[in-house]
């Protein structure tokens, strides 16, 4: 008989698992929510406005309705007699489903267009009339603070929408006034869009019979959807128990997937008075244009330095453009994110971190993007000043860095800013880094090329990321605490099915996960089917995004597994007429101790649950966990990457790129090098080509793959990846999430490298995206641009 | 996404695509489809009928005859990018179908619509430009050929009345020690240029240059031809310094706009930069030996 | 506006349905025939997801009429299966990890046995040339091309092994 404990049998962790998901991908037999069909199912489509702020005069509907095929049309005034026009935003701000009377971002939601097919849906939607009138638009936050600026919000007293500080402010500001050297910088990070391939939608399928709401979404998040919809709609008649979120096969999420967007609710509430299931799948432009944001943080940073180069001192000041309401989808303490993580990987001892929330005429949003709730604005920040100021006092980026980081020695570190980190060895990743781009050789190189006018850079960037929300005491979404979960029950041939709270949107949790309970259980990886996304089954979870799987519902995974293994052992202890303390296990069976040859393996415990268990003991061999972490999970890296500026156009080439990442014990090394190149990608992406811009009239510029440029294969570094492993104390299994490291890291290494390059002509700092022209007008400003 | 509807057929002969041509003032040559359709799907062009040509047999072809090249209009670009003869005879217009938006895109996307579609950010005009190349129309009033440098009027617009079809291209068999490139400046893969430039040029045994074409691509409200950096090439060796005041020429010729893509200073110095690169690049190309 | 009678194969199966005009080919495939394997994800002809076959030529079927392939051949992701055992690309892409949220696969690997039916032995440059119209966001590509290589070995070893042929099936869907 074959042995079922072995590795490449039981594929435990750290096992290069090829993945369970692919089959149905390959074939294209994938669940996505456009493939959803039900009988009887009508679209949904969307009139929008063209302005940016604008009073709505009249919606005329008779052209559309006299259209064959078309149902109805739904208004802001249909949806406000259900009193569903407006909606809560998970910020506690609130958001139109459909306006009233008041428009307040080009392309938002007018009014609905609901048709027996997406075609004629589509012509009704260009047959509804609606008459506007223009009101002034607020697209700069500056501006919008100022005295006198028009106000975006009739509801709200002015465009300032909330002051988050953090850090001690006097200590810090007395650090500056002592400090022996400060360097200050404007940062602005600009708004992108996480532009996963699928775009969002749902079909909302309402029985009237049962009074049951089944709702397919694109969500990273069903439970909490499921009981947002049952607040939301408890006036209504729907209760929890009767609403059931699916959420299928999800084309990527970063983020864009998490808030509750207009369309959805549209649909729900077409279905409710209908009867019928009701489908939107939102275009691109639709797409790019309302929905999914982040960033759009223009920041003010400060670094202080004592006589010895060590960093001292971090403050910095920043507005946030939120659009025009607050619907981040932040925990709901962190009105910026987890934005204090901002002290990265270095000993600062005093720091002061101010951001101000602004409104503005465009839509709304800010977390997403694979940004760990603004991390990556703030390791962007820092690893910039950081580089700014070692190249102030003429001191080699990475030896700076080098001297100040955090030590091994000092973990776990109490940040100057409150958070203590769990682990790390922050020189040994930048080391190795340094050691695979052959680093002391690329600076001689830089030299020689200097002398001759040619322009390379190297640029570092050593984040620390914090991710794994989190900690009930500090983190709750709308209230719900943000734990999450797994249920394993083992059936009697000793195969198991395991369910969570979370959703993967292409992470491979069908794979890894089961890989956690194997290498818990030593029962064969493929022998373990997972679940997620629907929520009639899954236990209760906050969902995926935040590279929080893996410290959460991971970790559930292994202590479920835990409780299970306890019970199996009193099974064991019972089939082996042994004491329960005189058994030892190995990966898949106890053994009595001193006899090995007297085991009983967890195929022939689990049989036993169901077939002879001991009495007075309940039969069945299952256990749910649901996991508070006790703090959060700090994975960091060091990347540095090689850039060279054409003098001729202005573009700059990505030469080499090493990533070198710690996200602790990795459970499956193929996937978590997946995550890294992904996110590598999507952090190259937003340092040299997207950026979504507006006009002064609030007009979106770039609102389809035409003009928001994301990279193809070509434009895309063949990315270098490495690894060390420092595994987190307070994790099960030693594991720290990994998802958005890499887009978190990268792009401050690409801003560094393209500085660095021009640093000796006086180039302190260049806003990202590092466009050619944008790097042409630096080049022509230094006398550099060559015609050749 | 849904183009709103439309009449459609697929005539299998040109005289036919005329005759339906001439009934609607709206209806519109479907040739690759892959600027037409995508205009459709935005509903930013809702021609009520739809004439199909891709069912005309005899309008793809690559051949030389006497002192042309001909292609078919309904020639694809991938066609072209895969022809040897192109290649090795026409590095010029090999430069120019590699860099028209994508593989797949190129399959189905025509020479033939790409001029006549007449988007002054399309690739080919500026090719044929520097090649004094001709196109032969089919109207109901009968044929003609028209030269490219006088073919483009406006953006959108050329001299093709609306019931003419284009049908061939004919660019003109290169001499001994002809040469030629397209180097184009774009943000990405896929995108229109942000400036481009195409040359071809004509060199005796001696290295002395008899003819230069010079055609911009996407600064200007047509494509441009740079008549006054082609002139200053003629009867003189291209050494370094000629070619750089032919450069400075060529991007005094050009007339950008300001856009997404750059400021217009920014595209007149690209112009510049890419006519020095697009010079040597062809000056390169003769010198291993073609 | 009057519906066109369209009559094609698509994977080897006779199909033959009225159509409108502005029917595209992807709402074809997805809808009319439910082969919801290809996908859409843009609306300017940028992303590729939904490339196909048609007449033997990847196309992005967004941006094709299905009235244009009357009497043509098409081919999708669900095609790439033959007798049971997966296309050397849907193997390659598992084995080398070339998919992760899978929604720009079946585009992608329509994409790329395109291009190795062109260029069998393909360098780096070159493959990452010939998906240059497919974007991803999931993978930063580099285990797409490893995938695509392994494909192109893998095609490589089974052309020098003669093959009986294979018949199409042809049924009438109704």
């Amino acid at each position: 008989m074959a042995d079922l404990t072995a590795d490449e049998v039981v594929q435990g962790l750290g096992h290069s698992r090829k993945r369970v998901e692919d089959m149905r991908f390959l074939q294209g037999r994938g669940n996505y929510i456009d493939d959803i069909k039900l009988p009887g199912m009508l679209s949904l489509d969307i009139v929008r406005s063209p302005y940016a702020h604008a009073r709505i005069k009249s919606i005329k509907t008779e052209k559309a309705t006299a259209i064959p095929g078309v149902l109805a049309v739904i208004t802001g005034e249909t949806l406000k007699k259900y009193n569903v026009h407006n909606m809560p935003t998970l910020m506690s701000d609130t958001q139109m489903v459909l306006p009233i009377d008041t428009v307040e971002y080009q392309f938002q939601e007018v009014a609905g267009v609901l048709a027996t097919d997406r075609f004629v849906a589509a012509d009704g939607v260009a047959a509804v009339e609606v008459e506007y009138e223009p009101l002034p638009v607020v697209v700069d936050p500056k501006k919008a603070l100022l005295p006198g600026a028009p106000k975006v919000r009739e509801d709200k007293p002015d465009n300032h929408i909330w002051h988050w500080e953090w850090g001690d402010k006097q200590n810090t500001d007395r650090a500056f006034e002592k400090a022996d050297t400060t360097v200050s910088e404007d940062i602005y990070i600009p708004r992108i869009h996480v532009s996963s391939i699928e775009t969002c939608g749902c079909v909302a399928q309402w029985d009237p019979i049962e009074k049951h709401l089944t709702l397919y979404m694109t969500t990273q998040a069903p439970h909490a959807i499921r009981t947002v919809v049952a607040l939301v709609t408890a006036h209504l008649g729907l209760s929890e128990e009767r609403i059931r979120v699916i959420s299928p096969d999800i084309g990527g999420g970063f983020g864009g997937k998490v808030p509750v967007y207009p369309g959805y609710v549209i649909a729900v509430a077409a279905s409710i008075v209908t009867g019928l299931p009701v489908k939107w799948i939102e275009t691109r432009t639709e797409n790019l244009a309302a929905d999914s944001f982040a960033r759009d943080y223009h920041i003010h940073a400060e670094l202080a330095a004592d006589k010895d180069n060590k960093m001292t001192a971090l403050r910095i000041n920043t507005i946030a453009d939120h659009g025009y309401t607050d619907a981040a989808a932040n925990p709901s303490k962190w009105p910026a994110g987890l934005f204090n993580i901002c002290t990265g990987s270095y000993d600062f001892k005093n720091g002061f971190v101010a951001v101000d929330g602004v409104y503005t005429n465009k839509p709304p949003g800010g977390i997403a993007y694979r940004c760990s709730f603004r991390v990556t604005e703030a390791v962007f920040t820092v690893e910039r000043m950081t580089d700014i100021l070692a190249h102030t006092l003429g001191v080699d980026p990475a030896e700076f860095r080098l001297s100040n980081f955090v030590k091994p020695e000092q973990f776990p570190y109490k940040s100057a800013l409150g958070w203590e980190y769990d682990s790390g060895n922050y020189a040994a990743a930048l080391r190795k880094a340094m050691n695979m781009i052959e680093y002391d050789e690329l600076r001689k190189e830089q030299a020689r090329k200097r002398e001759k006018g040619e322009l390379m850079g190297i640029g570092i960037s050593s984040f620390t990321e914090i991710v794994g929300a989190g900690p009930s005491k500090d983190f709750d979404i709308l209230g719900i605490k943000m734990f999450d979960s797994c249920e394993i029950r083992i059936h009697p041939t000793g195969k198991a099915i395991a369910r969570f709270g979370t959703k993967s949107q292409g992470q491979g949790h069908e794979t890894t996960y089961a890989q956690i309970i194997a290498e818990e259980l030593g029962i064969p990886a493929d022998a373990i089917k997972v679940e997620e996304g629907d929520t009639d089954t899954a236990p209760y979870g906050l969902g995926t995004y935040a590279s929080r799987s893996t410290p959460t519902a991971g970790a559930a995974a292994a202590i479920a597994s835990r409780k299970i293994r306890a019970k199996a052992r009193k099974i064991a202890a019972h089939l082996l007429e042994a004491a329960e303390d005189d058994l030892e296990w190995e990966r898949g069976k106890f053994y009595v101790k001193g006899s090995p040859g007297r085991f009983k393996t967890i195929q022939e415990i689990a049989f036993a649950a169901y077939t002879n268990h001991p009495q007075g003991m309940e039969a069945g061999l299952e256990a749910v966990d649901y996991y508070d972490p006790p703090n959060l999970t700090y994975p960091f890296g060091s990347y540095i990457c090689v850039v060279d500026i054409d003098r001729g156009t202005g573009q700059v080439k990505v030469r080499r790129f090493v990533a070198v990442d710690d996200c602790g014990t990795r459970i499956n090394p193929m996937i978590v090098e997946g995550q890294i190149h992904g996110g590598l990608t999507m952090g190259f992406a937003p340092a040299l080509l997207e950026e979504i811009t507006y006009d002064e009239s609030g007009n979106i510029m770039n609102p389809n793959f035409m003009d928001y440029l994301l990279p193809t294969a070509v434009e895309t570094p063949r990315w270098e990846t490495g690894e060390t492993v420092t595994p987190s104390p307070h994790h099960p299994i030693g594991a720290k999430g990994v998802g958005e490291s890499a887009t978190v890291g990268a792009p401050a290494a690409i801003a560094n490298a393209v500085v660095d390059a021009m640093w000796y002509l006086g180039v302190r700092n260049i806003d990202i995206p590092l466009t050619p022209p944008k790097v042409w007008a630096i080049l022509k400003e230094h006398g550099m641009a060559l015609e050749e | 996404m849904i183009p709103p509807p439309f009449e459609y057929a697929a005539p299998k002969t040109i005289p036919e695509a005329i005759a339906l041509l001439d009934q609607d003032s709206s209806a519109k040559i479907l040739a690759g489809g892959q600027s037409l359709i995508p205009l459709m799907k935005f509903r930013l062009a809702s021609p009520a009928f739809l004439v199909d040509i891709n069912r005309i047999d005899g309008l793809e072809y690559i051949h030389e005859e006497g002192d042309w090249l001909r292609i078919g209009a309904l020639t694809r670009e991938s066609t072209l990018d895969q022809s040897a003869l192109v290649h090795t005879r026409y590095p010029l217009l090999a430069d120019t179908t590699h860099l028209i938006a994508d593989p797949t895109v190129r399959n189905l996307a025509t020479l033939g619509g790409n001029l006549s579609h007449a988007d002054p950010a399309n690739d080919h005009p500026a090719a044929m430009l520097a090649y004094g190349a001709q196109v032969a129309v089919v109207g109901p009033r009968g044929s003609r050929t028209i030269p490219v440098d006088r073919f483009f009027t406006g953006p959108f617009e050329s001299v093709l009345a609306h019931d003419e079809i284009l049908t061939e291209i004919r660019i003109p068999v290169p001499k001994p020690f002809s040469t030629g490139a397209y180097v184009k400046m774009e943000r990405r893969v896929g995108d229109f240029a942000t400036a481009a430039v195409a040359v071809q040029l004509r060199l005796d045994g001696s290295g002395q240059c008899l003819t230069a074409g010079i055609g911009l691509t996407n600064v200007g409200l047509t494509p441009i031809k740079a008549h006054a950096a082609e002139q200053i090439l003629v009867g003189r060796r291209l050494d370094d310094s000629l070619i750089r005041e032919a450069a400075r020429l060529a991007g005094e010729a050009a007339d950008p706009q300001d856009d997404q893509r750059g400021s217009g200073d920014y595209k007149r110095f690209l112009v510049r930069t890419l006519t020095v690169r697009a010079l040597r690049s062809a000056l390169g190309r003769m010198n291993g030996g073609m | 506006m009057a519906n066109h009678h369209i009559s094609l194969t698509v994977n080897g199966l006779k199909v033959e349905a009225d159509v409108e005009p502005r029917l595209l080919l992807v709402y074809f495939l997805r809808e009319n025939l439910n082969l919801t394997g290809t996908h859409i994800g843009c609306d300017t002809t940028s992303c590729g997801a939904c490339t196909v076959h048609l007449n033997g030529k990847a196309v992005k079927s967004c941006t094709v009429l299905a009235v244009q392939a009357d009497g043509g051949r098409v081919k999708t992701v669900e095609g790439l299966v033959q007798d049971g055992k997966l296309h050397p690309i849907q193997e390659g892409f598992h084995m080398e990890h070339g998919l992760q949220c899978g929604f720009c696969t079946p585009g992608m690997m329509m994409a790329a046995v395109s291009l190795l039916e062109q260029n069998p032995d393909p360098t780096e440059d070159q493959i990452r040339w010939g998906i240059s119209g497919n974007l991803c966001r999931c993978t930063g590509y580099v285990n797409i091309v490893k995938s695509i290589r392994y494909a192109a070995e893998k095609m490589r070893a089974q052309s020098s092994i003669p093959q009986a042929p294979v018949g199409a099936v042809e049924v009438k869907n109704g």
